[in-house]
């Protein structure tokens, strides 16, 4: 090899880095807030009920009076997408805020405990973590019946192993401390050593990493809905639009924007998870 | 080394069986009852009709026997008969899943193609517009929905512009080429046939995109944090003090080490395109295993399903052993 090589460029001011790393993330939480706001005020803001049918006015393009259509059964394609916000969002927060509970459970007391309960709780982590994510959830979903409980049942039963894991580390790296030491050494139930000592210390990057898995339960949770296991209809829900405009491809607005909708709702959840996850990593920050 | 692979092996055996055994209570603790479905009301209020069912398909049995007696049938090969389609589930998959196979490879490809060239240079230019391009593009690729995207992009490329096929995996027109191995482009080049091999190379352009997407993102992540890695390591900065060329550094030193990551994400990466194919295939009609996935569930396809879920979580396990095998051979580390 011979020629050209890499030149690295020189480092850019502190506040250009900073732009940088942690621009992103401010979009991302902005982007999230709208959303949430959006969901809270749904029934305020919608210009119409979701739920009205007027088949008069179906497959209507965007106009002044619909900014975003109508669909099949002429609803207003911007009320419906307003309302499925609470929907999304409520599930998203649903299965993961849950999913960490039962998983940091099972985590920190397999961890506290070592030994055979430690081998059988993480066997059974395991057991589910062979199987793909979204085909295990939708054979529970189907087996439970199509709602919205049923599908954040069987999401939760894909869920809560990862948190499990990651509560596992974080514990096992705080048991090998001194105060906790000290507290064994001091005759404390365990249960107290866990609840009091050991959690609190572990519980920082686990609730900020929970909160920033929202978005990978909102998209999974749209893709079961767009399979026809999420909602039941008429419901608006996101996945369930996209998947009632999917066949029209000249009313191309009616699956479009719930799309949109998705993607920009996940994408804040990421692009604030990506920067967070930077500040959390010691090694990225002192650089 | 052997001792490894053993232990590697058995526990990847009693995996597979612990997963029958979550496929098995699944498809059995259904809350709906299996007799009104298949009865209807009218046979169903008649008890001795009902017990009559219930023991011809052994559901009068204990639940631990049932269990035995559908794992006997999986060691045959037999995972039941399809509800939907009248057939064994098993000929089923075997019918639909050379498509999904050509699909998740070609995109698996072109995942690894992309990401790993983007993660490198995201890497080697960190904290330049070249990482902030990087780190947005594989952000916007794994918040895509797939489903929708695949929308998007039939609407766009196939609907609009009209320069992409539709849907399927050739014309509707064309006929496919002789079997032998089930995926079109190899058949098609086999049979000599460079027309067939054109039209199913264009049809796998949009699906493999969309699918690739969200693991395209993924790979150029991992390749961007594994290099960053190395390149903190002491041997590293030794090269550089030797006055080794950067390049040489970058290719010969830094990227061999900073791939294996890469690899074990690589090998799940693939498991998951096979199992993201459900969303791609359904929006594309492509006849494979995710399509058939879809229609299943949306059938409340009970043997289907299972059959699917089983077959899938097992080669699921099997990537995940090759993996950690190749792993074992790539870092000599593991082999402790």
């Amino acid at each position: 090899m011979s020629g050209a090589s890499i030149t690295i460029p020189a480092a850019p001011s502190r506040r250009r880095r900073m732009w940088r790393r942690y621009g992103l993330a401010g979009i991302g939480a902005g982007i999230v807030l709208a959303w949430l706001l959006v969901a809270l005020l749904a029934p305020w803001i919608a210009p119409y009920n979701p739920d009205f049918v007027d088949v008069a006015n179906r497959l209507q393009p965007p106009s002044a009076t619909h900014w975003l259509g109508t669909d099949a059964l002429g609803r207003d394609c911007f009320s419906r997408l307003l309302w499925g916000a609470r929907i999304s969002l409520l599930a998203g927060f649903t299965v993961v805020l849950l999913g960490a509970l039962f998983g940091t459970f099972v985590g920190m007391v397999a961890a506290y405990a070592r030994g055979w309960v430690d081998e059988a709780l993480m066997r059974l982590t395991d057991l589910v973590l062979c199987f793909p994510p979204i085909i295990l959830a939708l054979a529970i979903a189907a087996a439970l019946g199509i709602g919205t409980r049923n599908t954040i049942i069987a999401m939760l039963v894909v869920w809560w192993p990862k948190f499990a894991r990651l509560a596992r580390a974080l514990a096992l790296v705080q048991r090998g401390q001194e105060y906790v030491e000290a507290a064994v050494v001091l005759g404390l139930k365990p249960a107290r050593i866990l609840g009091r000592h050991i959690v609190p210390n572990a519980i920082g990057p686990l609730v900020v990493l929970v909160t920033l898995d929202v978005g990978n339960a909102i998209i999974t949770f749209a893709g079961l809905s767009f399979l026809g296991l999420g909602v039941v209809p008429p419901t608006p829900e996101w996945g369930a639009m996209v998947a009632e405009g999917r066949e029209l491809v000249e009313q191309w607005w009616v699956a479009t924007f719930p799309g949109l909708a998705i993607l920009s709702i996940v994408l804040g959840f990421n692009f604030l998870g990506d920067g967070v996850r930077d500040w959390l990593d010691p090694k990225a920050r002192s650089r | 080394m052997l001792r490894y692979v053993i232990t590697r092996l058995l526990s990847a055996a009693a995996m597979a069986v612990l997963a029958t055994l979550v496929v098995f209570l699944i498809a059995n603790t259904v809350p709906g009852d299996p007799v009104l479905a298949q009865l209807g009301d009218m046979a169903a209020s008649n008890p001795q009709t009902v017990a009559e069912w219930r023991a011809k398909w052994g559901l009068d049995l204990p639940l631990w026997q049932r269990y035995g007696i559908f794992l006997q049938g999986v060691v045959h090969g037999d995972l039941g008969i399809s509800i939907a389609s009248q057939r064994p589930v098993l000929d089923d998959i075997v019918q639909y899943a050379p498509a999904t196979v050509e699909l998740a490879t070609i995109a698996f490809i072109l995942a690894l193609g992309l990401g790993i060239p983007l993660g490198i240079a995201a890497a080697v230019w960190r904290d330049s517009w070249v990482d902030a391009t990087a780190r947005a593009v594989s952000l916007i690729g794994v918040s895509s929905p797939t489903f929708w995207l695949a929308f998007v992009m039939l609407a766009v490329f196939y609907g609009g512009l009209q320069i992409a096929p539709g849907p399927g995996r050739l014309d509707p027109i064309a006929f496919p080429p002789d079997s032998v191995t089930g995926l079109f482009l190899v058949d098609s080049l086999l049979a000599g046939d460079w027309e067939t091999f054109r039209d199913a190379a264009a049809h796998l352009v949009l699906p493999s995109i969309v699918l690739a997407a969200a693991t395209i993102g993924l790979i150029t992540r991992t390749t961007r944090a594994a290099m960053l890695e190395t390149m903190q390591q002491d041997y590293v900065r030794v090269s550089r003090a030797k006055g080794l060329r950067e390049r040489f550094i970058i290719f010969r030193h830094i990227l061999p080490n900073a791939l294996i990551p890469v690899v074990t994400l690589g090998g799940l990466a693939y498991a998951n395109l096979l199992a993201g194919a459900v969303m791609t295939e359904t929006v594309f009609s492509w006849p494979g295993l995710g399509r058939y996935t879809f229609r299943s569930a949306a059938a409340l396809d009970f043997p289907a399903i299972m059959g699917i879920t089983l077959v899938v979580s097992i080669s699921y396990l099997l990537v995940n052993l090759l993996v950690d095998l190749s792993y074992a051979l790539l870092d000599p580390r593991v082999r402790r």
